[in-house]
């Protein structure tokens, strides 16, 4: 078919072809409708396009990805989210403040105490009321320990998805001694629901503590060991070094918060830039890097593990004695043992129970703490009843996997699982 | 010869069994090195210490339904897994598996055929293996599939190629393509391990990317593309994979250990004055150890390192291996010609 043909000339000789190919129907088609740009955009118009997920193994959990490919190169991703949505900040509407604690542990499972922490930490507020000094060295404990056991579950699943199988095995051997130590604190090793409004549901025993220290002290060398596996190995440095790269700006237009950020040279964190519980009393760095791809990334967490211990043995010296709830009846859930023994608690415990916590009218808080994943904020309204008004929960997640696209340009389908594990993305948490 | 015929059937039987019992075990071996290593105990439930696990998964594996994708080309999803087992079961034809062994009076070569183009056979065959894997990767109609086709077959035909030519240092040396010719060649000290060890090298690594091992299991890559080539296979036809996978992990030992480790030569062990009888079984018995090392060699590789990508296995293949085995050629002919 010659070029120098009219429109209407292609139109015909196309028309009266015995056979055409796909494209030359295609641009028959455009030629007709006269919209001729609507499908020539990107390259070529030959790209393959790619789902991935939500049922994949590189995903963690529900993440779908439409991927646009010229060949291996990813030319265009979407993030696709919401197939774990389950209402949350729908549901708090409906439920006392009280009986919200155990889905926060829902959010982001893998450190469902620091979101315990978290979302009470905002209700406090909410109410005007503050936890003991105890109360508040143990939450901050349970952060930390929260970090850590997020971090070993990130650390080994990104490992595996560059290809590097045994490591997810040590790092979850380690994460497994804190879950046991999470058994004998909150009385279960996952699903925690270990805070209460103006304190907390059990003391820390001195089994806890002697089992943490023993803990402390084997970790460096478990955590090296895994280290040593993958940083010496110069494929896995290949496969991370300028991946999945994003600029200074772009990580803060994005709202980018957490290791993901720090990655990117911003040093931001809000236990030193706005510090909660008692982390203005502790000394510890935040570790921060510039190149932010997925090595910096992965550098990152790696070094605020070794922060982390280094909190949690200040913690342990500095844990002082004393009551674990709030003395105030009106809104913290009496101990059981004086709820079955004396008329006045029992009264405070069937009013808060039934009735939920009651703020003042029109009062509003917003609580953020500096979860594994980034920035991780309740903010509650109240209309002065026993449910929150609003609830909203910003959860890094969700905001991080913003940056997916920008970080996959230039990227190949290998690419794509080494950048969503080294965002480390729960699901839970992103889609609430 | 009917004597002959019946000789060499009895060699293939014996040959495919072993090899067969032995792709179970490699599979066994694998799942408990790799427990071994990540603190886990593997199978240990299905006989003593788990030693049928493999055979109770194939049971298994033979009643499941055999699921193929409606969009499929039925004819070439069925005929893909059949091309990777018999060129996986086809190669060990040339291997020598010892020297000879006098049985009622009769020299019998411990070998199948000793064919004179051996190694040529070798790497044809390797060649063959790969329709299995691309026409598997294409008939299934799965994008995962596709790529994990396209991806073996720009892998394999990028590592033959440095494959084929560290062998020629070896020619080279021994003046021969037979492979007993290359065993008999290496007695003594003179393993071609020791003469050729950037060949080796280059030998080891190419094995690896032509049987789809770690770290250049990029055809199947769980993590991107969920299994690649066998992704929409099910039932036996996945077994059939995964018995190439394992039976081609082994062949490829095997011919490692014939062409670099000596094959079934046990250095001096004609100075230890023992009856022929027991030379011929320590012989065969040197090779099966040397093999089921570098079987243990292949699994340790997988468990330790992470996997290459599409373009860093390309740079590998035809910007370092191509040219180091070059030049491994030229300083080997170099050095022939002038001891000569």
């Amino acid at each position: 078919m010659s070029l120098d043909l009219t429109k209407e000339e292609y139109i015909q000789e196309t028309k009266d072809a015995s056979h055409i190919s796909m494209s030359q129907e295609k641009i028959l088609r455009a030629l007709e409708s006269d919209d001729v740009r609507g499908h020539f955009e990107g390259t070529l118009d030959n790209q393959l396009i790619l789902n991935m997920g939500p049922q994949h193994p590189a995903t963690h959990g529900v993440l779908q990805l439409v991927v646009s490919l010229d060949g291996e190169s990813v030319v265009g991703t979407i993030p696709v989210l919401g197939y774990l949505h389950r209402g949350y900040e729908k549901l708090a509407e409906n439920m006392t403040f009280h009986e919200f604690i155990p889905h926060t542990d829902r959010l982001d499972y893998l450190s469902p105490l620091a979101n315990n922490v978290g979302y009470v930490l905002a209700i406090e507020k909410l109410l005007k009321i503050e936890a003991t000094e105890r109360a508040q060295w143990i939450r901050t404990m349970c952060c930390e320990m929260a970090r850590l056991a997020s971090h070993l579950v990130w650390m080994g699943s990104m490992a595996m998805d560059v290809g590097a199988l045994t490591v997810f095995l040590w790092t979850f051997t380690e994460r497994e001694k804190i879950l046991d130590i999470l058994d004998i604190l909150t009385g279960v090793r996952f699903t925690t629901s270990y805070t209460r409004i103006g304190g907390l549901a059990l003391d820390m025993s001195d089994e806890c503590k002697a089992r943490l220290v023993a803990f402390l002290d084997q970790f460096i060398p478990k955590l090296e060991n895994a280290r040593n596996l993958i940083e010496r190995n110069k494929i896995f440095i290949n496969r991370c070094e300028g991946v999945g790269y994003i600029s200074k700006e772009d990580a803060i237009s994005l709202g980018l918060t957490g290791p993901n950020l720090r990655a990117a040279g911003v040093g931001n964190d809000l236990r030193i830039d706005d510090p909660y519980l008692k982390y203005r009393e502790l000394d510890f760095n935040v570790p921060t890097a510039t190149e932010s791809d997925v090595l910096a990334r992965y550098y990152v967490r790696v070094r605020e593990m070794y922060e982390t211990v280094k909190i949690l043995r200040q913690c342990l010296q500095k844990l002082p004695e004393g009551p674990i709830n709030t003395p105030d009846a009106k809104q913290v859930l009496p101990d059981k043992g004086e709820v079955y023994s004396k008329m006045e608690e029992l009264i405070h415990d069937f009013m808060i129970v039934n009735f939920g916590n009651t703020p003042e009218k029109g009062v509003e808080a917003y609580q953020a703490i500096e979860a594994a994943k980034g920035e991780l904020g309740f903010y509650a309204i109240s209309d002065g009843k026993g449910y929150p008004f609003r609830l909203k929960i910003r959860s890094p997640s969700f905001t991080n996997l913003g940056a997916l696209p920008t970080m996959m340009k230039g990227a190949m389908i290998s690419d794509i699982v080494a950048i969503i594990g080294s965002i480390d993305p729960v699901m839970g948490e992103a889609d609430k | 010869m009917w004597i002959e015929l019946l000789i060499s059937v009895i060699k293939i039987a014996t040959v495919l069994t072993v090899l067969l019992v032995s792709v179970a075990y490699a599979v066994y071996a694998e799942r408990r090195v790799s427990a071994f290593m990540q603190n886990r105990y593997g199978p240990n439930r299905v006989g003593y210490q788990g030693l049928l696990q493999s055979f109770a998964d194939v049971i298994k594996l033979v009643f499941k339904e055999d699921i193929v994708p409606v969009k499929a080309n039925k004819p070439i999803h069925t005929l893909a897994p059949m091309i990777s087992i018999f060129v996986a079961l086809t190669t060990i034809a040339v291997v020598p598996f010892g020297h000879t062994i006098e049985l009622f009076g009769r020299i019998i070569s411990l070998q199948i055929t000793d064919v004179n183009v051996g190694i040529l056979y070798i790497l044809a065959l390797t060649s063959l293996g790969v329709y299995g894997i691309t026409l598997s990767g294409w008939s299934s109609n799965s994008k995962y599939s596709l790529f994990g086709g396209i991806r073996s077959s720009a892998q394999m035909i990028s590592y033959e190629l440095s494959m084929g030519l560290s062998v020629v240092g070896i020619i080279l040396i021994t003046g021969s393509l037979s492979l007993q010719d290359i065993v008999l060649h290496q007695n003594g000290w003179k393993w071609n391990l020791v003469l050729q060890p950037l060949g080796f090298i280059i030998f080891l690594v190419a094995s690896f990317a032509e049987t789809n091992r770690s770290p250049f299991d990029l055809p199947e890559a769980e993590p991107e593309l969920v299994g690649g080539y066998h992704t929409e296979y099910s039932s036996m036809k996945f077994a059939l994979f995964f018995l190439a996978e394992y039976a081609n992990m082994i062949v490829a030992s095997t011919v490692i250990a014939t062409l670099y480790l000596g094959g079934w030569q046990f250095p001096y062990l004609q100075s230890f004055g023992l009856p022929p009888m027991a030379v011929s079984i320590l012989q065969v018995l040197t090779f099966c150890a040397k093999v089921a090392f570098l079987v243990f060699f292949f699994i340790w590789v997988r468990w330790s390192l992470p996997r290459f990508r599409y373009d860093q296995l390309m740079n590998l293949g035809w910007k370092v291996m191509l040219p180091l085995s070059i030049l491994n050629i030229i300083v080997t002919a170099i050095l022939v010609s002038v001891l000569k």
